[in-house]
C-alpha cells in the first residue's frame, strides 16, 4: 500500500512509521503543521507541533529513508477543532478536542487529501488494533497496553474511516517497549517526553486560552438551592466535576467540598453542589457511530467517558442511528460527566460504538437539574 | 534521475568550480597572515577578487567577500542605514520594493522594529515591476530623510528585472544611495556595477555554479559602511572574519564561467523556458503564467505559473514523487509554505497566490528536463485540484 505516515514529532509516531516501512508498504511522511503562529520549542508535555517537532518529524524520516513533507492544515484545524472547542465550552459542554482532530483533521482532511493525491492510507502512532473478521466486516479493539490504548479517541471514527487507517503500535506491550525499539532504530526522538496537554493551549492553561478567546463574562456560582455562594469571570471556563478554582466566598453548610455540578451558558450561571450530586445514573448521547449492529436494550456493556477514565458497567436503554442512552449497572458509579464529553461503549477489549454526551441523570433519586 | 528544475534555489556546482575549490582547500594557509603560506593564501584570494570583479564590471577594491546573499544584503540595507543616518539623522526613511527577497525585507523591517527606522514598501504592478512614480513621489515628498533605497535587480520567485537605471536617476536626485541585490541576476542577464550606477550589489556564488558559502558585497568606492560584522578588520573593516581561500576562488571561477557564457545561455536556456511555458499553458486548464509576459523582460531561466484550486504543497509533492524538483519560490518555515509576498504585493488573490509553482532553470537544463515536467505537469495539477478540493481550496 501507499501509507501516508502522520509525524507528529514524537516517538509514538516515528516507530509506527518505522513498522509500516518494514511491513513493505510505500511510505511518506507528513507533518501537519496545525497552528499558524508556532513555537520555536515544545514546552515540556504540551504541544504537538513546534518548530522544533518539526525538525524531529524530518529527522525521523530521514533515519527511515522515507521522503518527508509539512502540510499546512492550520486553517482546517483552526476552523473545525479551535472553533469548535471554544463553541462547545461558550455553550457549557466539555468537549475533547482530540476526538473532534481525529474526526476531522487526521482521518478527514489528511486522509481525504491523502487519497486525492494517491494514497491509500494514514498511518499513525495511535495505540489501538484494528481487527478485520473473516466476513471482512472491521472490529476496532483496545491496545495491548491498556495504559496506553487510545482507543477512546479513535471510536468516532466508525468502521469506514478505519479502513483506510493503520495503528501499527496496536500490539505493542508498552511504552517503554516503543522507546526502547526506537532506540533500537537509531531514532533520535527516543527519550522524548509524551505530550498530554491540549496541543493548541500553548501553556496548557484551557481557562486563561478561553477567557482570552471568549472573553470575560462575569455571573454568579450558585448551589442547588438557587443561593448565591460565589461569581466567576465567565461560565465558559468551567466543566462538571470540577474543585478547583471555584473560589467560593460562602463555606457549604456541610463543610464538605462542593464541585460543578452543572454548567448554564444561558443564564451564565454555575451551579455547584456535594460529591454525591454529581454521581451519574444515567446518560444519552447524540450522532451515534457503531461498529456493526447497535447493540439491543438490555445489553450490558462497558463505557467509558474520558480519555483516560476507566471503564464503568452500563446497561443500554436505547440504541439506534439517531441516540444511545445507557443506564449505569448496579454498583457502578461514574460522577462528573459533562455534556460535550465523548462517551465509548466497550465489549471487553472490542469497541462498540461511540456518542456525544447531551445529558446525564443524576443518581440521586430526588435531586434534578 | 531526477529533474532539477530549481536553480534559482541553488546551481550544481560546475566542475571548474569544484576543482578550483578542492585544490585550494588542500593548501593551508590565512590571508591574513605575513608568512609565506599566508602571502600565498593572500595572493589567490587577491586573484579572484580581481578575476570576480572583472566579471561583474566593478574594481577589485569594490569588492567585500561575504559568506552569501543573505550576507551581502545585511551589510548593505543595515550598514547603508547606520552610515548615512550617522551623518544626518534625520535620515530615517528606508525604500525598498515590496517583492524583494527577505534577506532585504526582513533587516529593512528589523530596523524599523529595533532601530528608528522608517520602512516604506514600494508597491509593484501586476508583472512585479516597481512603481517608479511612487519612487520618486517618496523622495520628493521627503528630501532629506532617506537614508536608502534597495530594488533588486532581478525578482527570485516571478524572475522580474527591474527598471533599475531609473531607480538609481531618481534616488541619485536627492543624492540618496540604491542597493540592489543581483543574486539571481548574474550569469542571466548583463550585470556591470560600474555601468549600473548603483551604490551597493549583492551577488551570491551558489546561483551561478559556485559554492554554497560565498559571496560579495560590491560597494561603490567612498560608500560610507558601517560594519554589521566586527573583529579583525578583513575587508576594509567593514566585514571581519577570516576568508576562505577556497570558497572565493571556486566563486570567481564560477562567476567567470557564468558571465563568459551568459550569452549563449539566454539564448538556449529562454528557449527551453519559452518551450515551458508554452507547453503548460497549452497542457494544463487554468495555468496563468506570472510575472512579465514579455519573455525579455524576465529571467531568461525562469517560468512561474499558479494554478487555481491546488496547493503549491500538493503539487511539490506530485513532482517530486515523479522525479521533477520545482519550487513554490515562497519562503517556507520549517516547511510551511508561506502565501508568497511578491505575489500578493502584484495584486494576487490569496487563493491564486497558494497554487503557485516556480520552475528554474540553468546551466545543465536541457531539453529533455522541460519535456519530462510537461509530461508530468497535467496530471500532478489535475490530482492536486482533487486534493485541493478535498482539503477545502477554495477554486
Amino acid at each position: 500500500m501507499r501509507v501516508l505516515a502522520a509525524l507528529s514529532g514524537g516517538v509514538d509516531s516515528a516507530v509506527a512509521a518505522a513498522r509500516a516501512v518494514d511491513a513493505g508498504h510505500d511510505v511518506v511522511g507528513v507533518h501537519m503543521a496545525l497552528s499558524r503562529s508556532r513555537a520555536q520549542f515544545r514546552e515540556g508535555s504540551r504541544g504537538c507541533c513546534s518548530i522544533e517537532d518539526a525538525g524531529d518529524a524530518r529527522r525521523a524520516a530521514d533515519r527511515l529513508g522515507i521522503p518527508f513533507y509539512v502540510w499546512d492544515l492550520s486553517e482546517r484545524f483552526e476552523d473545525t477543532v479551535v472553533a469548535d472547542f471554544l463553541a462547545e465550552y461558550a455553550a457549557g459542554r466539555t468537549p475533547n478536542p482530540c476526538v473532534r482532530c481525529n474526526e476531522h483533521i487526521k482521518f478527514a482532511t489528511l486522509l481525504d487529501k491523502g487519497l486525492a493525491l494517491g494514497f491509500d492510507a494514514v498511518c499513525t502512532g495511535h495505540y489501538a488494533k484494528v481487527v478485520v473478521r473473516d466476513d471482512g466486516t472491521r472490529e476496532l479493539h483496545r491496545a495491548a497496553e491498556p495504559a496506553k490504548d487510545q482507543s477512546y479517541v479513535l471510536a468516532v471514527l466508525g468502521p469506514q474511516r478505519l479502513a483506510r487507517a493503520l495503528f501499527p503500535l496496536g500490539d505493542v506491550p508498552s511504552k517503554v517497549a516503543t522507546r526502547a525499539e526506537a532506540v533500537a532504530r537509531g531514532l533520535s526522538v527516543a527519550a522524548k517526553p509524551d505530550s498530554y496537554d491540549i496541543c493548541f493551549v500553548a501553556d496548557g492553561d484551557t481557562q486563561g486560552f478561553l477567557r482570552d478567546r471568549l472573553g470575560s463574562q462575569p455571573g454568579e456560582v450558585v448551589d442547588t438551592a438557587g443561593a448565591v455562594v460565589g461569581q466567576h469571570d465567565g461560565a465558559y471556563a468551567y466543566t462538571v466535576g470540577q474543585r478547583r478554582g471555584l473560589a467560593l466566598g460562602h463555606p457549604a453548610p456541610d463543610g464538605r467540598p462542593r464541585y460543578v455540578l452543572a454548567v448554564e451558558p444561558v443564564a451564565n450561571r454555575v451551579v455547584v453542589g456535594s460529591a454525591d450530586e454529581l454521581a451519574v445514573g444515567g446518560l444519552v448521547a447524540d450522532r451515534p457511530v457503531w461498529f456493526g449492529a447497535p447493540p439491543p436494550p438490555g445489553t450490558t456493556c462497558a463505557a467509558q467517558v474520558r480519555a483516560h477514565g476507566s471503564p464503568v458497567g452500563v446497561v443500554v436503554e436505547r440504541a439506534g442511528d439517531d441516540e444511545l442512552a445507557v443506564a449505569l449497572a448496579d454498583g457502578a458509579a461514574l460522577r462528573g460527566v459533562a455534556p460535550g464529553q465523548s462517551v465509548v461503549l466497550y465489549d471487553g477489549t472490542r469497541v462498540l460504538g461511540q456518542g456525544t454526551v447531551r445529558a446525564t441523570r443524576p443518581a440521586l433519586v430526588g435531586t434534578t437539574r | 534521475m531526477s529533474v532539477y528544475l530549481d536553480h534559482a534555489a541553488t546551481t550544481p556546482v560546475r566542475p571548474a568550480a569544484a576543482a578550483a575549490l578542492a585544490e585550494a582547500l588542500a593548501r593551508a594557509g590565512n590571508p591574513s597572515s605575513l608568512h609565506a603560506s599566508g602571502r600565498a593564501a593572500r595572493r589567490s584570494v587577491e586573484e579572484a577578487r580581481e578575476r570576480l570583479a572583472a566579471a561583474v564590471g566593478a574594481r577589485p577594491g569594490e569588492v567585500v567577500l561575504t559568506s552569501g546573499g543573505t550576507e551581502a544584503d545585511n551589510l548593505a540595507v543595515k550598514g547603508l542605514f547606520w552610515a548615512r543616518r550617522a551623518a544626518d539623522d534625520r535620515r530615517r526613511r528606508v525604500l525598498v520594493s515590496a517583492v524583494e527577497h527577505h534577506a532585504v525585507l526582513d533587516p529593512a523591517r528589523w530596523l524599523a522594529e529595533r532601530a528608528g527606522a522608517e520602512l516604506v514598501l514600494l508597491p509593484v504592478d501586476d508583472e512585479g515591476v516597481v512603481d517608479l512614480d511612487a519612487l520618486r513621489s517618496e523622495l520628493a515628498a521627503h528630501p532629506d530623510e532617506v537614508a536608502l533605497v534597495s530594488v533588486m535587480w532581478a525578482n527570485n520567485e516571478v524572475g522580474t528585472l527591474q527598471p533599475l537605471a531609473e531607480v538609481v536617476a531618481a534616488a541619485h536626485e536627492y543624492g540618496v544611495p540604491v542597493h540592489a541585490d543581483a543574486v539571481q541576476a548574474l550569469g542571466q542577464v548583463p550585470v556591470d556595477f560600474a555601468a549600473s550606477g548603483l551604490d551597493a550589489m549583492s551577488l551570491s556564488a551558489h546561483k551561478v555554479g559556485g559554492p554554497v558559502g560565498a559571496g560579495a558585497l560590491l560597494a561603490r568606492r567612498g560608500l560610507d559602511l558601517v560594519p554589521v560584522q566586527h573583529g579583525g578588520g578583513q575587508e576594509r573593516g567593514v566585514r571581519s572574519g577570516t576568508l576562505s581561500a577556497a570558497l572565493v576562488q571556486a566563486f570567481a571561477v564560477a562567476a567567470d564561467e557564468a558571465v563568459a557564457e551568459r550569452d549563449g545561455f539566454a539564448h538556449r536556456v529562454g528557449a527551453l523556458r519559452d518551450r515551458l511555458v508554452d507547453g503548460a499553458l497549452a497542457a494544463v486548464p487554468g495555468a496563468v503564467l506570472r510575472g512579465p509576459a514579455d519573455p525579455a523582460r524576465r529571467l531568461p531561466g525562469n517560468a512561474h505559473l499558479t494554478f487555481a484550486g491546488c496547493e503549491g504543497d500538493s503539487l511539490l509533492y506530485l513532482l517530486d514523487s515523479a522525479g521533477v524538483e520545482a519550487s513554490t519560490g515562497s519562503a517556507c518555515q520549517a516547511g510551511v509554505l508561506q502565501r508568497s509576498h511578491v505575489l500578493l504585493a502584484m495584486g494576487l488573490r490569496d487563493e491564486e497566490a497558494r497554487g503557485a509553482l516556480r520552475f528554474s532553470l540553468g546551466h545543465t537544463s536541457t531539453a529533455d528536463d522541460v519535456e519530462a515536467a510537461l509530461a508530468v505537469l497535467p496530471g500532478a495539477v489535475e490530482r492536486a485540484r482533487a486534493a485541493g478540493m478535498a482539503a477545502g481550496v477554495p477554486a
